[in-house]
């Protein structure tokens, strides 16, 4: 809240004039400067918009024909090339884009115009279908800014998407002359397809100076590491065609060539990988045989055979992604869309969105020269991981590849996370497909740390106004060596807490918190008073356990720090006849759930369960009175995929559980109740996070024929 | 009086002018909120024709791609190798792939020459990579070469400069124009300029250097490596200093500095300015101006007081008691200060423009640090009071993490070079940058035993996979008949009793061929239904990765271990949960002997545990993988001499790489301990001297990890019923209770 609210001036602190002086002439000068500066403002801020853009936008239903013309002198400013030492830090004006609490880039695009050179011959198309897309889904996007003033980013709307289809020298004129060029400062191009005949340079031609370049084909020497952005070339295919996803597994083919227009060697060789692997190898070739009206793009041959395409692609496992005369090739897109693995030749190519996709993960890479032992590598790898990586294609595909807007919105996102890197989109959240972000778990406390001993825990009990029996568990308590603190939540509001001298003494400190509201969630929350790691949760009628089994179910803990550690446990089970989730409580031979009427768990849980618990059900759990304990089972399984451990042998508990409906023994409407609980919060969460197991934690020497005296905790089970 | 009020009231107005000049565009915007909302924000108009437009590019041309006829692969290949040299190298143009294809990444390092002065730095670096399993004496084998010339501090101040190296380098008949070279850097140029210079013709060798700037550094190519002490630790190294995890961040500071700043030249114009953050309550940030002999002549006003603040507050309590820490650059990009807050679990805020981050290639340092712009300076504290608690913890484990697996000794940051170089050889077998990022690190995961994460044991929480349900039993027999004794046959009997048994492997030194199907050959085995492999003979290795294990789960074996059904199948329930870790069931314990200051080691029953024998244990199919190829051939002969520990070095490795103590199992009787683990009275000297052995071997492993990685354990996991007071007939495990 106070990140949100604060703000924060790039030009430093401003200045306060100081009071003490008296010279009349100061101060009438400084007022009529700031009387100045005053008008200055308003003239700017309240004149109608700068002159450049107004007009051009009022009218909504317009054909891009009617877009002004603007004439290029011959003479009119070149930019410089393209600076190939430009890094963010050198060519990028960071200030423009400020501190904000959204930690968001503003990006503004120049209106559309129509540029012809001095004998009113257009430069280029206006523009393409695909950018205008492109500018449409930024122009949507929350980046957008319709205020040239506060724009961070500036993007053209000169269309360069295809260098062949444009006149460089003049194209990089209109760059000159846009109103905020400065250089090319800040100015974002985006290119598919760079280079032209004979030699096809991988990044665009046209002189851009400082701007950054989102190419299609950089290779390692034109590409501007953490400066431009390699992005796809896009397939337009992509939209005409409607490939439904295909579950992962082995396919017909192994490998597949598609690309039509291979170098004769690339083709030789391939041909000489089917002549050697016979049917699982498939070379496409163009067909030349086709009648008339069928499109060529989207047929594709092998001797007589014709297939369609792309969808010949979900025919095969691996598809060949090779270098034409650019290093980016459309099908790429095609191939990932059909959830084929791309087996990418082309040797020095910066793959799309490299910086921030691990491509690794979805691809193979084989250098050129390795060509001949592509069949041998493909086939080492693990048929578990090929079916991984053929969800992750597909999963690419969708995320960044299958329209404009997709790869739009990727690039500018690159871009912000490098301005604002403390507030960058994550590793996972680029790459992991949604499939594996529901199945995965990322635990919190992932670092394995086997916390000191010395740093002991805080014991938190929560009492309504059973005095004498929260007295003896304090006592009970107070015994344990590792304790360091104990906190008693005094949940009622009518009745003040005995007094001072009332209390036990005991050899740590004791903190009584008193809660505004009788709430079962108030024993979860995360008191400052909670100094340590561990917290011990213990009901004020837990009297039967001893000092030795708390302290070692701290030692327990220690040792798994991230789990719930606890003494009852219970279990859930699936009732195959009403079809639901049922609560377990009887003799198992297995658990899932440790009853936080006595467990131990680090203090992280409670900010968990207080902040960020799941849907409604903090105060359904209020409401109800009921299954806290449950709730706070099925957070800490969620969120680290682990299962409880239960400790020291099972003894005969007070009925723990019973505390919410005071001293009633446990009955049907109670176990009733546990259960609507259970089958409640699996559908909050989406997903049954409990897990079984069938071991429980001892001492190591727990019941082995060993002198009592000389084990750490004989009192085990003894009560 | 009157005028002074009006003076005031004047005052007043003005700065009120002055508050609505400089936050004009705040109130504006406030003021006129209501108006602009009315008139809509003007977006990329919607044209008319938008569907009529023509595509950027007409299918055909998408497809044919340009005309490819014109240069062949070969060809431009060739040409780019002219083109691409020197400062443009790349692996495909400057390394020659085919010296590894032979005898796989192995690295030869130049002989010492006498009268050579080598600083301890770069012996360290030279012992570490002759250490590595990857180290070969002949340069014939040799894919990586590294020089004996310290190249490590090329500023011609300093006094381990070593002149005419380009000279030297000339003469060696290997340097081949610095081709498949490795050189090692941390400092180069020098006083003012601090530049990349060298001073010599790196030629196309690949660079390892500290402090690499962006600009000249070869992506793909060279490697950027921390800058590091010359007391950093050869091997372990010290730990991390995170101690618990606390949220909200249990520290007295946010953010601090403490160090030097130039006044004048390179890299002052950063430091100069930190004093603007420094707010004296949780803000800490103190430069003092006494650098070099002659700071005085450059002194400005604010140096005394500066000097005076900095001599207040202790570097050392500093970096303990704070949650971030600011590393600006120094003249060089790259600072001490940056291992150390990493080391120190301060999450390093980096103020170093144009730094290649070390290890960039594999680390994700976003995970980890904050990187910040040296002209957003006055951003800073706002933005890290702004990031959130939780990720706040992540980001101090990540350092942890981090520091640990790459950085905590000279031993991993040399080895972590190395590993990045061969990914590079074959792309299709290298590491994702998920393993570089993830628990346990890139070093402790070999991409040749499998790319896929789910063969690993590291990796199935966060990527949604379980173990296989199945295990294979592998059974050490070393007894010389040529049949099966008794009690390997009940030991047979009882694992392929289990449910989860889907084969049995024996090691067995007088059969050698080795067959998949049960082989009815012999005696009495035909009837065993999970299919049983005889391996052939290798005394000491009974960890090698045999193909015939299949299943994640191993179960290791000695031919006189005995156990029955249930108590492996309990074993295996527990091993489903604790896949990293060894599960097993006899143990011994380690522990610090401080009247001979050395590491002791125990059979006797204890309340702790260490070591969990392989004489009877689960463990996860990778880790023979990890023991025959992580560990160098010398240290397993070491073990192999030293009475077979390799039981031990075994635990030590499964330690090392998680962490964490190994598991210990309910066991129906006292397991008949392997006639050589315990000193057993009636065993008399013969068995003392194989435990002093085993003692020599857990210090001699001590020493090569460089710390104690064992960790005890005080617990045991039984059934949930065990011994409890319930009829048996409820017991799914009643027999482990006789």
């Amino acid at each position: 809240i106070m990140c949100a609210s604060a703000k924060y001036n790039t030009r430093g602190p401003a200045l306060i004039p100081r009071m003490k002086t008296k010279h009349r002439i100061y101060y009438i000068t400084l007022f009529s400067i700031v009387l100045l500066g005053l008008i200055a403002t308003g003239m700017f801020q309240f004149w109608p918009h700068s002159i450049e853009s107004s007009s051009d936008w009022t009218v909504e239903k317009r054909s891009v024909h009617d877009v002004p013309v603007v004439k290029l002198p011959a003479d009119s400013p070149i930019p410089e090339r393209g600076d190939l030492s430009c890094r963010m830090h050198t060519c990028f004006d960071v200030y423009r884009c400020g501190f904000n609490p959204k930690n968001k880039i503003k990006v503004y695009i120049y209106s559309l115009k129509k540029y012809v050179d001095e004998y009113g011959t257009l430069v280029s198309n206006t523009i393409s279908k695909e950018y205008n897309e492109l500018l449409m889904a930024i122009s949507d996007s929350e980046f957008y800014t319709d205020d040239v003033n506060r724009a961070c980013l500036f993007v053209p709307s000169i269309d360069v998407l295809n260098q062949n289809a444009l006149r460089i020298k003049e194209t990089a004129q209109a760059l000159a002359q846009l109103s905020r060029w400065d250089r090319g400062t800040n100015h974002l191009l985006f290119n598919m397809l760079p280079g032209g005949p004979p030699d096809y340079n991988t990044a665009l031609d046209v002189p851009r100076d400082r701007a950054l370049l989102a190419g299609g084909g950089f290779s390692t020497w034109t590409y501007r590491q953490g400066y431009d952005v390699s992005i796809p070339v896009y397939s337009p295919l992509s939209g005409e065609v409607d490939l439904p996803e295909r579950g992962p597994g082995p396919r017909r083919y192994f490998i597949l060539s598609s690309q039509m227009a291979l170098h004769p060697e690339y083709r030789l060789e391939l041909e000489a990988l089917q002549a050697e692997n016979g049917e699982s190898v498939l070379i496409l070739d163009k067909c030349t045989n086709l009648s008339d009206g069928v499109p060529a793009v989207r047929k594709r041959c092998h001797k007589n055979q014709v297939f369609d395409y792309p969808q010949v692609l979900q025919e095969s496992t691996f598809c060949v992604v090779l270098r034409g005369a650019r290093l980016g090739q459309a099908v790429l897109s095609d191939v990932l869309q059909a959830g084929c693995v791309p087996v990418i030749i082309a040797d020095s190519y910066i793959l799309p969105f490299s910086e921030v996709l691990d491509w690794k993960r979805a691809s193979v890479v084989i250098p050129e020269e390795k060509m001949p032992e592509m069949y041998s590598i493909l086939q080492s790898i693990p048929q578990r991981q090929i079916e991984e990586m053929q969800r992750q294609a597909r999963w690419f595909w969708e995320a960044y590849f299958r329209s404009m807007k997709a790869i739009a919105l990727a690039t500018l996102q690159i871009i912000n996370d490098r301005i604002y890197p403390y507030a960058a989109i994550s590793y996972e959240e680029w790459n992991d497909p949604p499939a594996v972000k529901w199945s995965s778990v990322s635990n919190p406390l992932f670092l394995p740390l086997i916390p000191p001993q010395s740093q002991g825990f805080t014991a938190v009990v929560l009492t309504y106004d059973r005095v004498e029996s929260l007295f003896r568990v304090i006592t009970e308590v107070s015994k344990v060596p590792s304790l360091s603190k104990l906190l008693v939540v005094w949940n009622n509001q009518n009745k003040n807490p005995p007094e001072d001298s009332l209390w036990p003494k005991i050899r740590v400190p004791l903190k009584v918190v008193r809660t505004a509201e009788n709430k079962l969630s108030n024993r979860f929350f995360p008191y400052d008073e909670i100094e340590t790691e561990a917290v011990l949760a213990i009901d004020d009628d837990i009297i039967m356990l001893t000092s030795d089994e708390l302290q070692f179910g701290y030692e327990v803990w220690r040792e798994f720090p991230d789990r719930l550690v606890g003494y009852p446990g219970r279990l859930h089970l699936w009732d195959h006849e009403m079809n639901k989730w049922k609560y377990e409580s009887e003799w198992t031979n297995e658990v899932s759930m440790v009853l936080t009427g006595a467990a131990f768990y680090h203090k992280y849980f409670n900010y968990l369960y207080t902040y960020k618990m799941p849907g409604d059900i903090k105060n359904w759990v209020d409401a109800h009175m009921n299954c806290e304990d449950i709730a706070m089972n099925f957070l800490v399984a969620n969120v680290t995929g682990k299962s409880v451990i239960k400790v020291t042998p099972r003894k005969k508990f007070k009925c723990p559980e019973c505390t919410a409906i005071d001293g009633l023994s446990l009955d049907q409407t109670h176990m009733v109740e546990r259960s609507e609980c259970i089958n409640k919060f699996a559908s909050v969460f989406g997903t049954m996070p409990l897990k079984v197991v069938e071991h429980r934690a001892d001492p190591v020497l727990y019941k082995d024929d060993f002198p009592e005296k000389l084990k750490s905790f004989p009192n085990i089970g003894s009560l | 009086m009157q005028t002074r009020k009006k003076y005031i009231f004047l005052t007043f107005l003005a700065s009120w002018l002055l508050l609505f000049f400089f936050g004009g565009d705040q109130l504006r915007r406030f003021a006129f909120f209501s108006g602009r909302k009315a008139e809509a924000r003007r977006n990329w108009p919607r044209w008319t024709d938008r569907t009529l437009l023509r595509s950027f590019a007409d299918p055909e041309e998408l497809q044919r791609d340009g005309d490819p006829a014109l240069l062949s692969p070969r060809e431009r290949r060739a040409s780019w190798l002219s083109a691409y040299r020197s400062s443009r190298c790349r692996m495909e143009t400057c390394f020659d792939f085919s010296r590894c294809e032979r005898h796989g990444f192995k690295v030869f390092t130049y002989p010492q020459e006498r009268g050579q002065p080598v600083s301890e730095t770069y012996s360290k670096i030279l012992s570490s990579i002759e250490r590595s399993r990857y180290h070969t004496p002949d340069p014939e084998e040799a894919c990586l070469f590294i020089l004996s010339i310290d190249t490590l501090d090329r500023d011609h101040l300093s006094a381990q400069y070593v002149p005419n190296v380009d000279e030297k380098i000339r003469g060696f008949p290997l340097w081949n124009g610095g081709r498949n070279h490795l050189i090692f850097n941390l400092y180069s140029g020098t006083w003012p300029g601090y530049t990349r210079e060298l001073g010599f013709d790196i030629g196309q060798a690949i660079l390892a250097k500290a402090s690499f700037d962006t600009q000249s550094f070869r992506p793909g190519f060279d490697v950027s490596i921390p800058l590091f002490s010359k007391d950093h630790p050869q091997r372990g190294g010290d730990r991390g200093w995170l101690y618990q995890d606390s949220v909200p961040p249990k520290k007295k500071y946010l953010l601090v500095f403490k160090g030097k700043r130039y006044l004048t030249g390179i890299g002052s114009g950063t430091r100069n300015a930190l004093h603007h953050i420094h707010n004296g309550k949780d803000i800490i940030s103190l430069t003092t101006c006494k650098h070099g002999k002659d700071w005085e002549k450059h002194k400005d006003t604010r140096c005394d007081k500066d000097n005076v603040d900095y001599e207040r507050f202790d570097y050392q309590e500093l970096l303990h008691n704070s949650t971030f820490c600011i590393v600006p650059r120094g003249r060089r990009l790259g600072s001490f200060r940056f291992l150390e807050a990493l080391q120190a679990a301060c999450i390093p805020v980096l103020l170093s423009d144009g730094w290649e981050l070390p290890f960039s290639e594999a680390i994700d340092w976003g995970k980890a640090a904050v990187v910040g712009s040296e002209r957003l300076l006055l951003q800073i504290p706002s933005a890290v009071r702004c990031i959130h608690p939780e990720r706040v913890l992540a980001f101090q484990q990540h350092t942890q993490f981090l520091w640990d697996a790459y950085f905590s000794s000279v031993d991993k940051i040399v080895h972590t070079t190395l590993e990045i170089i061969k990914d590079r050889l074959s792309p299709h077998r290298s590491r994702s940058r998920l393993l570089w990022n993830a628990l346990p690190g890139g070093l402790l995961v070999l991409p040749d035993f499998s790319t896929h994460l789910g063969d690993f044991p590291f990796y199935y929480l966060q990527h949604g996979y379980s173990p296989s349900k199945k295990f294979t039993a592998l059974i050490r027999v070393v007894s010389q008949a040529g049949s099966l004794s008794q009690p390997i046959l009940r030991l047979i009997q009882a694992v392929s009793g289990s449910q989860y048994c889907a084969q049995v492997g024996g090691a067995e030194s007088c059969i050698t061929q080795c067959s998949f199907q049960g082989s009815s050959g012999m005696m009495g085995l035909s009837a065993v239904e999970p299919p049983l492999c005889v391996l052939p003979p290798q005394l000491s290795d009974r960890f090698l990765p045999f193909e015939a294990i299949q299943t994640d789960a191993v179960l290791s074996l000695d031919e006189d271990t005995s156990l029955s059904t249930s108590e492996v199948d309990f074993a295996f329930s527990v091993w489903r949960s604790f896949p990293e870790r060894i599960v097993g069931f006899p143990t011994q314990s380690h522990f610090w002997d401080p009247e001979q200051g050395r590491w002791g080691y125990t059979s006797k029953w204890t309340n702790e545990l260490s070591i969990v024998l392989t004489a009877a244990a689960f463990y996860h199919r990778y880790y023979h993988s990890l023991f025959t190829e992580y560990l160098p051939a010398g240290l397993r002969e070491l073990v192999d001499g030293l009475a077979a520990c390799e039981d031990i070095l075994m635990n030590v490795l499964v330690a090392a790489v998680t962490k964490l103590p190994p598991i210990k199992v309910t066991q129906r009787k006292q397991h008949k301990e392997a006639p050589h683990s315990a000193p057993a009275k009636a065993k008399g000297t013969a068995g003392s001297r194989r435990f002093s052995q085993r003692q020599d071997c857990l210090n001699q492993l001590a020493d090569w990890f460089g710390y104690m990685p064992l960790v005890s354990s005080q617990l045991r996991l039984d059934p949930v019923l065990y011994k409890d007071q319930v009829s048996v007939l409820r017991k799914k495990y009643p027999s482990l209770e006789r």
